[in-house]
């Protein structure tokens, strides 16, 4: 097994990808190789994305604590515009503006659906499969650096209390000094070992948007609008799959990501077997 | 011609100023969006008011990529700072070119009457300076701007305009001649911008304002900016800089654009008190949703806020407010009223057996 894997990664031939198997390969035991790294499974607190209500009022979303039900392999760093000018030479990612410089840089500019496209190629390149996280495993890999902000608690009959609480907190929050994608590592590394979590380049993520009602002391999503997906970065926030530059402006009063980017997670779910069904169905298909 | 004029303006008799024996006011100025204190009605007589402008040419950043840009301004800000006296009163300015500028300047004042604004006699090189008076003779809101020859698109639209506003002796009146008065003024100057790209999308930077000449006049002339900004940058009325106010505040909103035009509106709110073309003889209009503010020119509203919350102040092109910039925001404070507004469901399920129906009413009829 381990030579077909060889050859495999001898064939793709792109040094990007080699260290990519190699991690996933890796025992779940925190190890950190260049392109993922493996996260130990570990119970942390998450802060529920979605609006909630509680008798027709916004109220904080729910704080949980999550255990893990297995390791995360993701990836350290954010998909470069190098990585993904490779897909769209291809033909399997959708051209997006690449920056004018070095391409060891994120990319930016690119939707939902870029990602997904990326991810898509990603996966059959490497026959591993990779996804955008979804975001409970997006906080626990940013770790220290994810943002709890719960809505701050106002009279629940003014509602412009909370509007003019919300608009204050995302004011406070400024913005990144430069907007402009710095190079790869230039933000800095997390307790868990990832690269640039929480600076100018927000991350898409897989999880939904939802309308929860905490009525009657029951949770009960009353509406998944899987069109808007939330973003994860300096602060967490929610947009339309197909936006590739954030904005704000007119009704829309706020303080958008400067950046959308994404990074990708490995399924590190018995990673060799995996790889090797896929080989597997790899040959019978050719 | 401009030396021309100037000549024969030079062969009048000098030392009006000295004649005149009014008392004077020097006037300390403030950068948009503020303006500096002043009587809204004045009992005293008129006066000669002296204000100092200096041109400053700099870089500035015009957005929140970063995008410089090479500006020249008055006194630094785009735009420059609001000039406010009295009708009847005198202006007396002193215009200053400091020599670490690179062009020369000079000022069109709309409210001027004469000598192409004023244009035509205070022409200044770096290192010189030159004074003005006028006359201020009618009541309204006005665009200031440079106006050097050849050269005057490139100038207003690189930062060089401003407002003067000349208020009634007597104040402000609605179309019954009833007071009309305000508790805070804001004043909103936009700017449409032209930066030139390079062959790969990427807004250029440039030394000095001369050396981005040639590019810029290029992008002028397709007449489509690349960006519409208030007070000089996009979000500079935005988060922590938005602009503030109190429910049951009356609030002018003087909006000024020198160069094309422009349709405020308030979103959540109205004009209460509108002088659409900003000139006081004429009465203002009533209730309005958006206005229209002449490229050239300036106009003034008067709204009571009666509804707490955060209000977007726009050109109502929402292309312009959103993908260039001409947004502002009024954080207003207060108590929320719901007889004027209320929400009676929030957003929730469609009910599986009533889609598309409203909920059934038992009709009482009378019988
Ligand atoms: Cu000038």
């Amino acid at each position: 097994m381990l030579i077909v894997l060889k050859l495999k990664a001898a064939a793709i031939g792109a040094a990007v990808i080699a260290p990519l198997l190699a991690a996933s390969l890796a025992p779940p035991a925190a190890s950190t190789v260049d392109g993922t790294v493996s996260l130990p499974a570990s119970s942390f607190s998450y802060r529920t994305a979605g609006d909630f209500s509680r008798d027709g009022k916004p109220v904080a979303a729910p704080l949980r604590n999550i255990h893990p039900a297995g390791d995360l392999a993701i990836m350290k760093s954010q998909v470069t515009a190098a990585a993904y000018a490779q897909c769209m030479a291809d033909g399997a990612c959708p051209r997006v503006t690449m920056p004018a410089g070095s391409l060891d840089v994120p990319v930016v500019g690119v939707s939902w659906h870029d990602a997904n496209a990326y991810a898509a190629w990603i996966s059959r390149k490497t026959g591993i499969p990779h996804r955008l996280p979804t975001d409970e495993e997006w906080t626990f890999a940013a770790a220290e650096k994810a943002r709890d902000e719960a809505l701050p608690l106002v009279d629940p009959a003014d509602p412009a209390l909370a509007w003019i609480a919300r608009y204050d907190a995302e004011a406070a929050r400024g913005r990144p000094a430069v907007a402009k994608p710095q190079p790869t590592g230039s933000f800095g590394i997390n307790s868990k070992g990832l690269a640039d979590v929480a600076g100018n380049v927000w991350e898409w993520t897989s999880t939904c948007f939802v309308r929860v009602s905490l009525d009657a002391g029951t949770e009960r999503i009353t509406n998944t609008n899987c069109g808007v997906r939330v973003v994860e970065g300096a602060h967490r926030t929610y947009m339309t799959d197909f936006v590739r530059d954030p904005r704000t402006g007119g009704c829309a009063a706020g303080v958008p990501p400067a950046n959308l980017g994404f990074r990708l997670v490995v399924e590190n779910r018995w990673p060799a077997i995996a790889l090797f069904e896929r080989a597997i169905g790899r040959f019978r298909r050719s | 011609m401009g030396a021309a004029v100037a000549a024969m303006m030079a062969a009048a008799p000098a030392a009006f100023a000295d004649d005149l024996k009014l008392p004077r006011e020097r006037v300390d100025l403030v950068a948009p969006p503020f303006v500096h204190p002043h009587e809204q009605a004045t009992k005293s007589g008129p006066k000669i008011v002296e204000f100092k402008l200096t041109v400053r040419e700099k870089e500035v950043v015009i957005d929140d990529a970063g995008t410089k840009f090479q500006a020249m301004t008055f006194n630094g800000s785009m735009p420059g700072p609001m000039m406010v006296l009295h009708e009847g009163d005198y202006m007396e300015l002193t215009l200053v070119n400091p020599a670490t500028n690179t062009m020369p300047h000079n000022i069109d004042l709309h409210a001027a009457t004469g000598g192409l604004g004023g244009g035509a006699l205070t022409h200044v090189n770096p290192g010189e300076q030159t004074v003005l008076r006028w006359k201020a003779t009618r009541p309204g809101v006005f665009v200031y701007h440079c106006a050097p020859e050849g050269m005057i698109p490139w100038h207003v639209v690189s930062g060089m305009h401003g407002t003067v506003m000349v208020l009634p002796r007597d104040g402000l009146k609605d179309r019954d001649g009833k007071p009309l008065h305000y508790d805070r003024i804001y004043y909103i100057g936009e700017n449409d911008l032209y930066v030139p790209k390079d062959e790969n999308g990427k807004y250029k930077t440039y030394e000095s304002p001369g050396e981005s000449y040639a590019d810029t006049m290029e992008v002028m002339r397709k007449l489509i900016p690349t960006h519409e900004v208030f007070e000089g940058r996009v979000g500079a009325l935005t988060g922590k800089n938005a602009l503030t106010a109190k429910v049951g505040e009356t609030v002018m909103i003087v909006h000024s654009q020198a160069n094309r035009d422009t349709r405020p509106h308030l979103i959540g709110g109205h004009g209460d008190y509108v002088w659409e073309t900003g000139k006081f003889n004429n009465p203002p209009e009533r209730d309005l949703e958006t206005w229209f503010i002449r490229g050239g020119s300036a106009g003034a509203a008067l709204y009571t806020f009666r509804e707490p919350g955060i209000y977007a102040y726009v050109n109502h092109n929402l292309i312009e407010a959103v993908e260039l910039g001409a947004t502002a925001h009024i954080k207003v404070e207060g108590k929320w009223n719901d007889d004027l507004m209320k929400s009676i469901v929030p957003a929730a399920p469609i009910p599986p057996d009533k889609i598309g129906a409203a909920k059934p009413v038992d009709a009482v009829i009378a019988r």
